[in-house]
């Protein structure tokens, strides 16, 4: 899936990966590629961990793990970051989800669940902010049930904000006229894909 | 002679009364200025509301106010975290009041106090638990959320090079609310790992103005992970 994503991702492209699932992106883009990576928490030009024992605490992710600098990066403060969300420079977000609606909306930042301590942290702004939201997710639950839904059960992030989703089985577009199919999965069929979609799906 | 050097971080704390407004930098322990809410936690004003990105970590720093009870109410964007154990228990025995922000429009909300804005529309939100309530209005084809700006009595930040000024630079992602919350308080603290003369810091590279900045301490930089530093010897 991650490979995936990865091979979609232009050079040039300015890109914040979420937590989870989306981080193993940046491990399958190719080296000369030259890609931007953002983390919300104040950096431009983010690269991968550094070796063991040379990690610094002042230099870290949006999972708060450490990172390093490419040579170009920069760091700015918090307004800075999520203004460069919000106002239309961050070209693609690869977010994680719990559930996307036919119509692109994203829940991904809390379950509902009644004894659940909430926490935002920056998806929201990520969602309406970025000019591409992707969402990279296991295409059922794993009681099979679909994530791909006519309206989101769990809590919201955001409206109509997820333009593709990819997934296990399939990498489909969301548009305005709903869902198009752009691939499948190897050796699985339209029919089988849809039976595991709770939204009518098009070619 | 303009002079915001302080002797310690009890001496920048001594003031901090009941019920005051205080928001502390950092995001988890990166650029959390330890010292002075160890400091806060010595000097024992009580019925804080706290405004930062998260909770507190581990039993250090933020989480150990909390844990000492002084907090009535924290504004932040994340909570819950695999080590905000005080945190949780304190939101599940109803002991704390939480008002989560998403993590732009807790920025902003900051900003805007510091810049003399009344508020703001943002897309961010809109439709989402976070917004109800909120005035919204369509701008440009977008529906938009009023926030408001968030003003505090006290800001508690990490930098690493100050002057007698409280000019400020700031060491890579430790940076983060530090810029904001310094112009959205009434009085500023900064903890600085190294004081320089007045001048010695290229202007060109100041990131907080010392305008900004009321009291400035120096404090060791810690080798803990809690300090957002490893000394790599």
């Amino acid at each position: 899936m991650a490979r995936r994503v990865a091979q979609d991702i232009p050079e040039g492209a300015v890109v914040n990966l979420g937590i989870g699932l989306p981080t193993k992106v940046a491990d399958h883009l190719p080296p000369d590629r030259e890609v931007m990576m953002h983390s919300e928490n104040g950096v431009i030009g983010m690269g991968p961990a550094p070796p063991p024992g040379t990690e610094d605490y002042d230099l870290i992710n949006a999972g708060k793990q450490p990172v390093t600098l490419r040579p170009g990066g920069s760091f700015f403060h918090h307004a800075d970051s999520f203004a460069l969300m919000r106002g239309g420079h961050l070209d693609i977000c690869v977010l994680g989800a719990f559930q996307v609606s036919g119509g692109g909306d994203l829940a991904n930042w809390h379950t509902g669940a009644a004894d659940a301590i909430p926490a935002v942290g920056g998806a929201m702004d990520l969602a309406v902010g970025a000019r591409q939201t992707w969402v990279m997710m296991e295409h059922t639950t794993k009681a099979g049930e679909a994530k791909i839904v006519p309206a989101c059960t769990c809590p919201v992030t955001g409206l109509a904000c997820v333009s593709r989703i990819y997934t296990d089985l399939a990498v489909i577009d969301v548009g305005t006229d709903g869902l198009r199919v752009r691939e499948i999965a190897e050796g699985l069929s339209f029919d089988e894909l849809q039976a595991a979609t709770a939204v009518p799906l098009r070619r | 002679m303009i002079d915001k050097i302080l002797p310690s971080p009890a001496a920048a704390m001594a003031d901090v009364p009941y019920g005051a407004v205080v928001m502390i930098g950092g995001f988890g322990t990166a650029g959390l200025p330890n010292e002075l809410v160890d400091a806060l936690i010595a000097q024992g004003a009580t019925g804080l509301t706290i405004v930062n990105n998260n909770a507190g970590n581990g039993d250090t720093g933020l989480a150990a106010l909390l844990a000492a009870g002084r907090v009535r109410k924290i504004i932040c964007s994340f909570p819950r975290q695999v080590d905000s154990w005080h945190f949780d228990r304190l939101y599940r025995a109803g002991q704390i009041e939480l008002e989560l922000v998403p993590q732009g429009t807790l920025a902003e909300r900051i900003r805007a106090a510091g810049a003399g804005i009344g508020g703001f529309f943002t897309p961010t939100g809109y439709g989402t638990e976070l917004a109800r309530g909120k005035e919204t209005r369509l701008i440009d084809g977008r529906w938009q959320v009023f926030e408001s700006p968030i003003h505090a009595d006290y800001a508690l930040i990490k930098a690493e090079r100050g002057d007698r000024w409280g000019n400020l630079t700031y060491r890579m992602t430790a940076r983060n609310f530090g810029p904001v919350m310094a112009m959205a308080a009434r009085v500023t603290v900064a903890s600085v790992h190294e004081i320089v003369p007045l001048g010695a810091l290229d202007p060109e590279a100041v990131v907080t103005p010392g305008v900004y900045v009321q009291r400035v301490v120096q404090v060791a930089r810690a080798g803990t992970a809690a300090g957002g530093f490893r000394t790599t010897a």
